[in-house]
């Protein structure tokens, strides 16, 4: 199966991301597009813009190895994975995961897959500015949430996550 | 061998990477933060708190106690927020 994986600066377009996934073909019964988009504020505190900062190389190929993973858990039928870096402004779309599959439960358990590994696996750091710059304390980088640990935890337990549908 | 930083640990540094040989003696990654925080205040801070420092040999996620022999590039950053 050709997965298709980018890191870029610029917009995507999510539904001709999914609409290019399933273009012609007739065994997909289902298609997964999740889209994480850069909110207006963190903890109450309203942003100006985040900046997600990458190393490239690396970040491709740690998204190849989770893409790889996901294609050997479930039976999918194509998978689009897009992540931005540089500077996002509130409104803007950070990552984009489309999954298809004959069956609804592999897409949506290999979309949510590929999120949580993404979040915690793939080497990109976000900084965010918050609105008002110096006064309200200018920039900060991200801490890294361990409930998002424990969320890609769960998919290497014995029966943990969600296997292929029968 | 080339050594990257990322995010704050960049920052902290001050650069975003540079080439080092570390002496004989220095095996693991472990043992290279510890090396590397000795060679200045700015070294000092980034590592201040090892635990919570990752690190990458030649582009693929590793443990503290990985062997650095034969490395090309390390790369130390803070955990991941992608996503």
């Amino acid at each position: 199966m050709a997965a298709t994986i980018r890191l870029q600066r610029e917009p995507f377009d999510a539904a001709s991301e999914a609409a290019k996934l399933r273009h012609g073909r007739r065994d997909i019964g289902a298609v997964v597009t999740f889209t994480g988009i850069c909110r207006s504020d963190e903890s109450g505190a309203p942003l100006a813009a985040m900046t997600l900062e990458h190393y490239p190389g690396m970040a491709e190929a740690e998204v190849a190895r989770h893409v790889e993973a996901a294609e050997r858990r479930w039976p999918l039928l194509g998978v689009t994975v897009i992540h931005r870096y540089g500077r996002l402004e509130p409104g803007e779309d950070i990552v984009l995961v489309v999954t298809a599959a004959a069956h609804r439960q592999d897409a949506f358990a290999a979309a949510e897959f590929l999120m949580d590994y993404l979040k915690t696996r793939a080497p990109f750091w976000k900084q965010i500015e918050f609105a008002g710059g110096e006064k309200t304390g200018g920039k900060i980088w991200v801490d890294a949430k361990s409930s998002d640990d424990e969320l890609a935890e769960r998919w290497t337990r014995p029966g943990g996550g969600r296997e292929a549908a029968e | 061998m080339k050594l990257r930083y990322f995010a704050w640990v960049r920052e902290r540094i001050g650069k975003p990477e540079e080439e080092i040989e570390p002496p004989a003696g220095i095996a693991t990654v472990a043992d290279l933060m510890t090396w590397l925080s000795h060679r200045g205040e700015e070294y000092a801070h980034a590592f201040e708190n090892p635990k919570v420092i990752r690190a990458a040999i030649d582009r693929a996620h590793v443990r503290g106690d990985a062997a650095i022999l034969g490395a090309r590039e390390i790369a130390f950053f803070p955990p991941m927020t992608g996503g």
